[in-house]
C-alpha cells in the first residue's frame, strides 16, 4: 500500500551500532503510540514499517554509534534529510559499550571473535553521532526513559525545549525518598556523577547506580572516586566503573584514565 | 541473455539490518546470501578482564528485544562455575519474568512485524485503521508482558534487578498478584489470538529440520534443561561446543551456527513445539489442537500461530508461577567466587542462547563465548530460502521479493543479537 500523502510532521528512525533497544522503547509506548501515530507521519522507521517515505524528516531520532567508514558517512546523508536530529541512547551519545574497543587494539578485538578478521570492517573507535554531525538534542540512558523520549517528540513538534532535567541520580534518589545505598549500605553508586532521567531505579532496587545515563554536567568524579576508595574500591574496579555503557564521555573517560595503573 | 536484478533498500520489520542475495542461472537458484552487515560490537572481546558480575548487565545490550535471555545466560554460566544452586523462590522468578519476555517479543512480532505480512499492510500503524482491535489487543499483550518485566527488573529494556545468586530485591506477594487481572485477560486474548493465526493464508510449505530444543524433566523448558533434537541429539548444555560450531562466512558479520555431524539446524517457537508438545498446559494444546497443530509442524509460515500458542502458555505458566510464589528473607544467596568454565543456556524467544565463560580465581572474565539464537538459524534461513525461490520462482519479481522477506521474518531474526539488514536482490541470467 502506498503512504497516504498527509501534511503531518514526518519522523523517522534511523539505527546505527546499537541493540536496538532504545528505538524499542518507541513501540513500547504502547498506550500511546496509536494517539503518536495520528498525530506524526512515521515516514521512515524500517524495523517497525517496509514503508518508506521520501524525505526530508522533521524529526529524525538516531540510535547507535559510528562504528564503519560506510556509517561515517552515512549519518551525514541522514543529517541532509533532516530538519531536526536527535541522538536517543548512549550509543548513539557516547559511543556506547562497544566504545570499550576505544581502549584497546580493534585488531586484536577482531581476531578474538573472527577466525577471518580480514572480512570485518570496522573502524578503531566507536564514536557518537555529534562527534559527526550537528545535533539538535541528546537524550541519553542505555535504554533511554520512553516517557522522556515523547517528551522530546512533543517538544520538537511544538517547537519548544525539550524539558530533560540535567541534574544528578541523587536528586531524583532524594525526592523518591529513597534509603542512600551509600550510606546506608556502604554499596558503592555512580548516582552523584550520573544525569537523572531513569527515577533513580537501581538505588530503589537496593543497587548502586551503574551510570547508564552517563555524566551529568560538571560532575566531580574526582570527589565520588575519593567516597569509593574510602568504601574500599580498588583501582581496577573504579575504572571498570567508569569504562561501562558511556566509557567515551569525556567526564568517565577522563576520571577512568585517572586510575587506570 | 537477459540479466534481472532486484534491489530492496531495506529489509523491513526485522528487528536490525541484514540484506539477501539470490542468484538464479536457467531458472535454478545456484546461491543464496542471507547477508548480515550489522557492525560488529566485539562483546566477546571486550568481556575478557571484566568481573564476572558485570557480564549479565553487559550481555544485556546485545539485544534491547531479548535481555532477560542473555542476562539469565550469563548468570547461570557464573553460578555453574562456581558450582552455585539457588533456590527454587529465585527460580521461579526468574522463570516468571522470562515469561514476560515471551509474551513481550512474540506479540511484538505477531502483531507488529508478522501480521502484517499475511495481511498485506507495511506496518501495524496501517494495519491499525482496517483492524484496530486487533492492533489493540496485541499492544495490550505486548504491554502486559512489558510489565512482568518492569515489575520485577525494574524496566522492560536491560533490567536492572537481576544478579549472579538472586535478584537485589524481591517483589512481594501482594505485587505479583497484582498481575493476576490482566494475565487472565491475557490468556483469553492469546486464545483469540491463536484461532485468528490459524485463518491466515500459508503457503504450502513444509521442510525436513533437524530441531534443536531445550528439554527439561518437568516442564516446557525456558530457563533450563538438555539439549535434545529430532535427529537423536541428547546432550548437556556444557557438551554444546562440542557438538555446534559456529563458521564464518564473508558475506556475514554474524558467525553461523551449525551441528558438526549434520549441519544446519532449527531453534526457537517451532523446534520448542515438536519437541516438547507434551508439556504444554491442556489450554495451550487444546488451542493448537483446534488450530490444527497436533504433529510436527514444518512449516516455518506457521510460526505465527506457535508463538501465539506460547503467548498462552507464558500467561498461564505466569498465573501458576504467582500463585506458588513465596519470597525469602533474602534477595540473593552466598557464594564463593571460584575459578573455573561455566555454560548456560536459555530458550531465548527465538531459540536457544548459549554462553560459556572463564574466570580466574578473582571472578574475572579469562574468555566468552556467546552463540545467539538468529547466528544458529541463519543457515537455516538460507536453506529455506533456496527451496522457496526453486519453488516459486515464476512468481511476479515483486511478489517473490515479498514473500522471501517473509521466509526471513518467519524467524523473527532479531539481527542485533547476530548483527544486522540492507537490502534483497535477485540476480537473474537465463
Ligand atoms: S544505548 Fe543501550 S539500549 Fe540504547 S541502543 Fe545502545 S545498547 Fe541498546
Ligand atoms: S543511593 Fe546513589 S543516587 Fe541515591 S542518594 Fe545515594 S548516592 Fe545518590
Ligand atoms: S540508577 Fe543509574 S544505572 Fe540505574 S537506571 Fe538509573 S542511571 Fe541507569
Amino acid at each position: 500500500m502506498a503512504p497516504q500523502l498527509s501534511h503531518k510532521p514526518k519522523l523517522a528512525v534511523w539505527k546505527f551500532a546499537s541493540c536496538d533497544g532504545c528505538q524499542l522503547s518507541l513501540l513500547d509506548c504502547e498506550d500511546e503510540l496509536l494517539a503518536l501515530t495520528a498525530e506524526v507521519e512515521v515516514a521512515y522507521f524500517p524495523e517497525a514499517s517496509s514503508a518508506e517515505m521520501k524525505g526530508p524528516y522533521d524529526l529524525s531520532l538516531v540510535e547507535g554509534s559510528i562504528t564503519t567508514s560506510h556509517d561515517a558517512e552515512r549519518i551525514h546523508q541522514v543529517r541532509r534529510v533532516s530538519k531536526h536530529l536527535v541522538t536517543i541512547g548512549a550509543c548513539a551519545t557516547s559511543g556506547g559499550i562497544q566504545a570499550l574497543r576505544n581502549f584497546k587494539d580493534v585488531k586484536e578485538f577482531t581476531s578474538i571473535v573472527y577466525a577471518r578478521p580480514e572480512y570485518i570492517n570496522t573502524l578503531s573507535k566507536s564514536t557518537a553521532i555529534a562527534d559527526h554531525v550537528f545535533v539538535d538534542f541528546e537524550l541519553r540512558g542505555c535504554p533511554i526513559n520512553k516517557y522522556q523520549l515523547l517528551e522530546v517528540i512533543n517538544a520538537f513538534l511544538h517547537d519548544r525545549k525539550p524539558n530533560i532535567p540535567t541534574y544528578s541520580v541523587c536528586v531524583e534518589c532524594k525526592r523518591r525518598g529513597n534509603l542512600c545505598v551509600m550510606v546506608a549500605h556502604g554499596t558503592p553508586c555512580l548516582g552523584p556523577v550520573t544525569q537523572a532521567g531513569c527515577q533513580a531505579l537501581c538505588p530503589t532496587y537496593h543497587r548502586g547506580c551503574y551510570g547508564c545515563y552517563g555524566p551529568m554536567e560538571s560532575p566531580n568524579t574526582q570527589a565520588l572516586s575519593q567516597e569509593w576508595q574510602k568504601l574500599g574500591v580498588s583501582a581496577v574496579d573504579l575504572v571498570r566503573a567508569y569504562r561501562s555503557f558511556n566509557a567515551y564521555a569525556e567526564a568517565f573517560r577522563k576520571e577512568s584514565d585517572r586510575h587506570e595503573p | 541473455m537477459s540479466r534481472k536484478t532486484i534491489k530492496v533498500n531495506y529489509l523491513a520489520r526485522v528487528e536490525g539490518e541484514g540484506a539477501l542475495y539470490v542468484k538464479v542461472r536457467d531458472n535454478k537458484v545456484k546461491e543464496v546470501q542471507f547477508k548480515i552487515f550489522e557492525p560488529p560490537r566485539f562483546f566477546e572481546a571486550f568481556l575478557r578482564g571484566r568481573k564476572y558480575s558485570e557480564a549479565p548487565d553487559i550481555t544485556a545490550r546485545i539485544c534491547g528485544i531479548c535481555p532477560i535471555a542473555y542476562m539469565l545466560g550469563a548468570i547461570h554460566a557464573m553460578e555453574n562455575a562456581f558450582g552455585l544452586q539457588v533456590p527454587p523462590s529465585i527460580r521461579l522468578l526468574r522463570r516468571l519474568i522470562y515469561c514476560g519476555e515471551w509474551m513481550e517479543s512474540h506479540s511484538l512480532h505477531i502483531f507488529m512485524l508478522h501480521a502484517p505480512d499475511f495481511l498485506g499492510y507495511d506496518s501495524a500503524i496501517a494495519m491499525a485503521k482496517d483492524y484496530p482491535e486487533l492492533v489493540q489487543r496485541g499492544l495490550r499483550l505486548k504491554k502486559i508482558g512489558n510489565h512482568i518485566l518492569s515489575l520485577i527488573g525494574g524496566r522492560e529494556v536491560h533490567p536492572i534487578n537481576l544478579r549472579v545468586g538472586g535478584f537485589y530485591k524481591l517483589p512481594t506477594a501482594s505485587e505479583l498478584r497484582s498481575l493476576v487481572d490482566d494475565l487472565s485477560w491475557a490468556c483469553e486474548a492469546a486464545e483469540a489470538t491463536v484461532q485468528w493465526a490459524a485463518t491466515l493464508p500459508f503457503p504450502d510449505f513444509e521442510q525436513d529440520y533437524e530441531f534443536v530444543a531445550l528439554q527439561h524433566p518437568t516442564e516446557y523448558a525456558i530457563t533450563e534443561g538438555q539439549l535434545v533434537s529430532n535427529r537423536g541429539l541428547e546432550i548437556p548444555i556444557s557438551a554444546f561446543l562440542d557438538h555446534f560450531e559456529e563458521r564464518q562466512v564473508p558475506h556475514s558479520t554474524a558467525l553461523q551456527a551449525v551441528l558438526k555431524a549434520r549441519g544446519h539446524y532449527l531453534v526457537g517457537p517451532l523446534a520448542r513445539f515438536n519437541l516438547n508438545f507434551d508439556q504444554l498446559t491442556p489450554r495451550a494444546k487444546a488451542a493448537a489442537q483446534a488450530a490444527g497443530l497436533s504433529g510436527t509442524c514444518r512449516n516455518p509460515f506457521k510460526s505465527i500461530i506457535i508463538r501465539s500458542i506460547e503467548v498462552l502458555f507464558a500467561a498461564e505458566e505466569a498465573l501458576r508461577l504467582i500463585a506458588t510464589y513465596e519470597p525469602m528473607s533474602q534477595p540473593v544467596v552466598d557464594y564463593t567466587v571460584q575459578a573455573g568454565t561455566g555454560h548456560g543456556c536459555t530458550e531465548a524467544p527465538r531459540g536457544i542462547c548459549y554462553h560459556r565463560y572463564r574466570v580466574d580465581a578473582q571472578g574475572d572474565i579469562l574468555d566468552a563465548r556467546i552463540t545467539p539464537p538468529t547466528s544458529q538459524n541463519q543457515s537455516m534461513i538460507e536453506a529455506d530460502l533456496w527451496q522457496f525461490v526453486d519453488r516459486y520462482l515464476d512468481l511476479p519479481d515483486d511478489q517473490l521479493r515479498a514473500q522471501c522477506e517473509q521466509v526471513i521474518r518467519n524467524y523473527d531474526p532479531c539481527i542485533s543479537c547476530s548483527t544486522h539488514f540492507l537490502k534483497l536482490e535477485v540476480d537473474r541470467k537465463n
